[in-house]
């Protein structure tokens, strides 16, 4: 690890105040920043702690129905928050598939989202990266790309997003705050991440200084409490990241859906969210041949950016069997392996307990 | 200049003079304080070895800046015996053979502690096992250490002492 000057500053304008130093980074839980600095993939010169700013660590219930969540509000909490788990149930259930306890008692709202890429190559600073040192090409191309995308990639980089909290937040329309030296400015979560092209490798769109302060659900995203699941298929059922993962939401009216509500995560250098995709399944029953299209629509141009085009196919599955369950109910309590597709319980397989 | 900070580790006030900011929590235990029953094994928080308890929740002590925590107060592995008298989920691993080697062993006692007092363990060994999934047993007792924690949880459950 690389040395630091190590800031804690009061208030939210000192600690933006003090980003503008060269190489400055903010730490909030830390369970990224310090992981990367110890294998020098991060060598930030001055630390900015902003994990006890006061007011970042809320989560509230607004007027117009919205809920608004602190940027320090660690993963952990808001997963186990009765009312936030009741209205936002596949956000809980994304939350509790990722990581370790340990690490979800630390991990930050904020930081959840600003996390970067677990290439491989990207974490070895002996490897090409673009992302990590811009023009010195992508290892990953030739390399071991089942944690790669398979959409929307470039050559530039073929890495994917890792979160999974991000997923459902990108379903249900999630909106960033941001605070910065300009001021502050929301930013819908699909702008917060950005796909590589043909001349640059993507990242998220906060300009230097810029720190994450919260992030709102709008009043709308309440509806999809009673129909929505979150699948991640990955090398063990446990602490790993997604291979793909899916959110699926859906607002039922009577037997027919309403409007669906649908996302990826492992495919892509964002979460992986098509209009063309719901757009389907509004007004649909949610048989085999609507939720087979939806699958079809949100896989649209997808193509292997390496020996990975069998993830094509597991998405494709796991966009169907996300979109049967959500249509059977959210599970009435969190699965004891949540997100996972393995459970001894069959009421969480959609199926009747007398089976 | 170096860093002031306070620790209650165990009860106790620690007052530290950091030279280097970058030490962490893990560091600054078992190096300054001399609390080595914490361990260090991968130091990238994959391993669940230097798990602690902040303020009563279980975290990785390896990723985190000691000058984070500043203030905070830490319960390590040393804490927990009464004297001679070991602690419900000290006793349940023993009882379970809940380890081999041992050197998981505290990270995965304060981790179980931690769960614990979550209120989530129930007794379903399958939420259990999913709960402790951040500490890695390369021995391999992970029966018995899901054993333990069922144990532990209604020992303590009788005895509230997870209100303590």
């Amino acid at each position: 690890m690389n040395l630091f000057e190590y800031l804690r500053p009061a208030s939210l304008d000192e600690a933006i105040a003090a980003a503008r130093a060269p190489g400055a980074t903010y730490l909030a839980g830390g369970t990224n920043l310090l992981d990367l600095m110890k294998i020098g993939v991060q060598t930030p010169r001055t630390i900015i702690d902003i994990s006890r700013l006061p007011g970042l660590d809320r989560i509230e219930r607004l007027a117009d129905g919205a809920t608004r969540v602190g940027a320090m509000v660690r993963n952990a909490d808001l997963a186990r928050d009765a009312d936030f788990a009741a209205n936002y149930p596949a956000v809980a259930e994304a939350l509790l598939s990722g990581a370790s306890a340990q690490l979800r008692n630390a991990a930050s709202l904020g930081g959840n989202l600003m996390q970067q890429t677990r290439c491989s190559y990207f974490q070895d600073p002996h490897s090409a990266c673009n992302r990590r040192e811009p023009g010195s090409g992508c290892a990953a191309l030739d390399g071991e790309t089942r944690n790669h995308a398979v959409i929307g990639w470039s050559d530039q980089c073929i890495a994917t997003h890792p979160s999974d909290f991000c997923v459902p937040l990108a379903a249900l329309g999630a909106v960033v705050e941001v605070a910065g030296p300009g001021g502050t400015r929301d930013l819908p979560i699909a702008q917060l991440h950005m796909l590589p092209d043909a001349t640059s490798p993507g990242g998220t769109t906060l300009a230097p200084g810029e720190m994450i302060t919260g992030l709102r659900l709008p009043p709308e995203a309440a509806a999809f409490r009673d129909n929505a699941r979150y699948l991640k298929l990955r090398e063990r059922t446990s602490f790993a990241f997604a291979v793909v993962s899916v959110a699926a939401m859906l607002r039922m009216e009577g037997d027919v859906i309403a409007e669906a509500r649908l996302a990826l995560g492992g495919v892509a250098a964002q979460p992986w969210r098509r209009a063309e995709a719901e757009a389907v399944l509004a007004g649909a029953k949610p048989g085999d041949d609507a939720i087979a299209a939806a699958a079809e629509a949100l896989m649209a141009g997808a193509r292997p950016s390496g020996d990975n085009a069998h993830k094509i196919t597991l998405a494709k599955r796991l966009i169907q069997k996300a979109l049967h369950l959500a249509a059977a109910g959210t599970p009435a309590v969190m699965p004891a392996l949540p997100a996972s597709v393995f459970t001894s319980e069959p009421a969480e397989r959609g199926e009747p307990a007398d089976v | 200049m170096p860093l002031s900070i306070s620790l209650i580790v165990n009860g106790e006030q620690k007052d530290i003079a950091l030279e280097d900011p970058r030490a962490t929590l893990l560091d600054v235990l078992r190096d300054r304080i001399g609390l080595t029953g914490t361990k260090k094994g991968c130091d990238r928080g994959q391993c669940g070895a230097c798990t602690v308890l902040i303020d009563g929740r279980r975290i990785n002590s390896c990723l985190s800046l000691a000058a984070s925590q500043d203030g905070a107060e830490i319960t390590t592995i040393e804490g927990l015996a009464a004297g001679d008298d070991l602690h419900p989920v000290q006793a349940a691993f023993i009882e379970t053979d809940g380890f081999q080697c041992g050197y998981c062993t505290p990270g995965q006692i304060m981790s179980a502690l931690g769960l614990i007092r979550e209120g989530i363990a129930d007794d379903d060994p399958e939420r259990i096992r999913e709960a402790m999934s951040g500490n890695i047993c390369r021995c391999a007792a992970y029966q018995g250490i899901t054993e333990a924690v069922i144990k532990a949880n209604a020992r303590m459950r009788d005895t509230q002492e997870s209100q303590s």
